[in-house]
């Protein structure tokens, strides 16, 4: 069962970053099969686990500020910023299609 | 030097009573550092805050005054947690020149202990990897390989170059915190562990690397690779020493909800001396295929030496041991694709010039930022969360996940205290053998035997047992119950002393060779 081109652009769009060749897919299409292993196992039954603290209570705190006021501190890792502001450029602009993009899918 | 197996300096006695200075000790552990350059442990070497550190301490202990153990105690970080004012970069260009506005908690508490903090180490890019070799600093060199022990034992080249082609690797992914405390340029280092980690390089440089329980130590502040399963690991010479970094690092912290909330209380270890109510477990899956016969025979040498000495011993199961890697892979790959979401050039990191549209600059930046490996992760983990393959992917781990810890549920429950098996598969490869495989491939081979341990969250440790037919280190591991460190180190501490692990001799420890450095050559600092 191999990876269709059309899952494989809609990876990149999600992911938003590419298969830059061949071995990119390669790579997938071993770690698809790899995990498939997985599907030898009676599971039936049994719950899925997120944490093994799961029989504990999550700690929350007082609803209190405590720390803040850091914002140059903050701002001072970003490469573009105006004021107080990161900047972004425009958005609401989808990755270009398939076809017009620079990817290694183009070919396929 | 007159040091022999057994006998310890207190590198901390030292100081208290005077007989070294914080300063001598920092500007010996940075000398150290720069002669030992040629193993690329360190990413950064933050050579005037450390002195500004060691200062420090040598006036509170002028003031009879020291914080604690860890005082003036020269360590070292691995580059994946955040050190306010020096750079980390989890050896990616993704966060190279990123210089942290904060101290993740561990390395707070270190430093608030008076330790001295050398520098960052070097890892696999984002801690993805199981050699330390797949960083954009290059990998680093496990300190055995420049051994007299193992130049002995390799057959002698003609030219003086070939010596330094046949280097091996320290393992990984906290190789060069594992190569900085094995080389004596710090007495103790922090990694992290998240399939084996600390504990696969622990055991290839012959240094105790420790998984604690999940949940014990906060994660703050370190760069998370897998949210559920992620740990900071503890690397020293000793035991002892284990336990005392262990007990400055334990504890609830506030600014991370997975830390348990239960008090924890530092300990000393007892110098155990009757094993005779211990109940070993051997789990027979640990013998995987492609383990090495000489470990084979060191993990049945300590079997016997524990019912020697009069414990119980016996053969267990956890049936779903071999599921385990196949488990981690599906899980690894869907934390990794969502913690690496936060990486698109905006707030810190790397930013790609390119400048159409929000979306093209987050593919630009992460497609120059990544490697391979983690652009490789990234991929498979969208691929196993996309809503046709969540249920048969993601939630099927999870309950694999589930199977796994109930495997070891079960068999503690049986009566078993410690589980005894082999670390890694062999010992170190060389450099150029190692890299004939891809990265995923080397992981699945090599985190075979650790990987379970953070499946199910339990507290797990190497201990250097002997050296190879190749004069490298082989380590063995324990693994305990949930919480229960004392209980494991107690133990791991009594087998450390039965099996008495040989220093390493290393040509640039010599010539460094002084009365104040025999501190260095010591084993432990507690």
């Amino acid at each position: 069962r191999k990876v269709t081109v059309e899952v494989l652009d809609h990876l990149e769009r999600l992911a938003l970053v590419d298969f830059r060749d061949s071995e990119g897919i390669e790579r997938l299409q071993k770690a698809i099969q790899f995990a498939d292993q997985l599907h030898e196992v009676n599971t039936d039954g049994v719950e899925p686990m997120d944490s093994v603290l799961e029989d504990r209570c999550l700690y929350l705190r007082e609803d209190d500020v405590t720390e803040g006021n850091c914002t140059k501190e903050l701002l001072k890792n970003a490469r573009e910023k105006v004021e107080e502001y990161f900047v972004a450029p425009p958005g609401n602009i989808p990755l270009p299609k398939l076809e017009e993009r620079e990817t290694f899918l183009q070919g396929s | 030097g007159a040091w022999k197996g057994g006998l310890r300096f207190q590198v901390s006695a030292a100081l208290k009573e005077g007989r070294v200075t914080p300063t001598e000790l920092c500007q010996r552990c940075l000398s150290l550092i720069k002669s030992t350059k040629f193993l690329n442990a360190y990413i950064t070497v933050a050579e005037e805050t450390a002195l500004k550190q060691a200062e420090e301490s040598e006036k509170r202990y002028r003031r009879g005054q020291p914080l604690g153990v860890l005082d003036g105690i020269p360590i070292a970080v691995k580059d994946n947690f955040n050190t306010a004012g020096i750079e980390t970069t989890c050896a990616s260009n993704m966060l190279k020149g990123y210089v942290s506005p904060y101290n993740a908690t561990v390395v707070q508490k270190l430093l608030d202990q008076g330790a001295v903090l050398l520098g960052k180490t070097n890892l696999d890019e984002f801690a993805m990897g199981s050699g330390s070799t797949d960083g954009i600093f290059g990998p680093v060199r496990n300190p055995w390989s420049y051994s007299r022990q193992y130049k002995e034992k390799s057959v002698p080249k003609s030219h003086s170059e070939d010596k330094d082609a046949n280097w091996v690797i320290t393992g990984g992914s906290s190789g060069g915190s594992a190569a900085a405390v094995s080389s004596f340029t710090c007495f103790a280092a922090l990694g992290s562990d998240t399939g084996g980690s600390t504990r696969n390089p622990a055991a290839h440089c012959g240094v105790v690397g420790l998984k604690p329980t999940y949940g014990l130590i906060s994660r703050h502040g370190l760069i998370p690779l897998v949210n559920s399963m992620d740990v900071p690991g503890i690397l020293t010479r000793c035991v002892d020493d284990a336990a005392v970094v262990l007990g400055s690092l334990a504890g609830h912290d506030p600014k991370d909800s997975t830390t348990i909330q239960d008090n924890f209380k530092p300990f000393e270890l007892p110098n155990l001396t009757d094993v005779s109510k211990f109940l070993i477990g051997i789990p027979k899956e640990y013998h995987a295929p492609g383990l090495s016969s000489e470990i084979l025979a060191l993990w049945s040498k300590a079997a016997d030496l524990f019912k020697n000495a009069g414990a119980k011993v016996i053969e267990v199961s956890l049936p779903h041991t071999r599921y385990s890697i196949v488990c981690y892979h599906v899980l690894c790959t869907a934390e990794v694709a969502s913690n690496m979401a936060r990486f698109d050039g905006l707030e810190y990191g790397h930013r790609s010039d390119m400048n159409k549209s929000t979306e093209s600059m987050y593919a630009a930046t992460r497609r120059e930022g990544f490697n391979d490996v983690v652009r490789g992760r990234i991929l498979s983990g969208n691929y196993f969360l996309l809503k046709q393959n969540y249920e048969n992917y993601f939630i099927k781990a999870q309950k694999v996940r589930r199977l796994i810890a109930n495997d070891f549920v079960k068999v503690f429950r049986s009566g078993v205290d410690i589980l005894l098996t082999p670390t890694t598969l062999s010992d170190a490869v060389p450099y150029m053998e190692f890299i004939k495989e891809d990265n995923r491939t080397r992981s699945t081979q090599d985190d075979i035997l650790t990987q379970a341990a953070n499946m199910a969250g339990l507290p797990a440790i190497n201990v250097p047992t002997a050296l190879s037919e190749r004069g490298l280190p082989v380590g063995l591991q324990f693994i305990g119950r949930s919480f229960q460190e004392k209980q494991l180190l107690t133990v791991a501490k009594w087998f450390e002393k039965q099996v008495k692990f040989p220093t390493i001799q290393l040509e640039e420890v010599k010539r460094h060779n002084h009365g104040v450095f025999q501190h260095q050559k010591s084993a432990s600092f507690s």
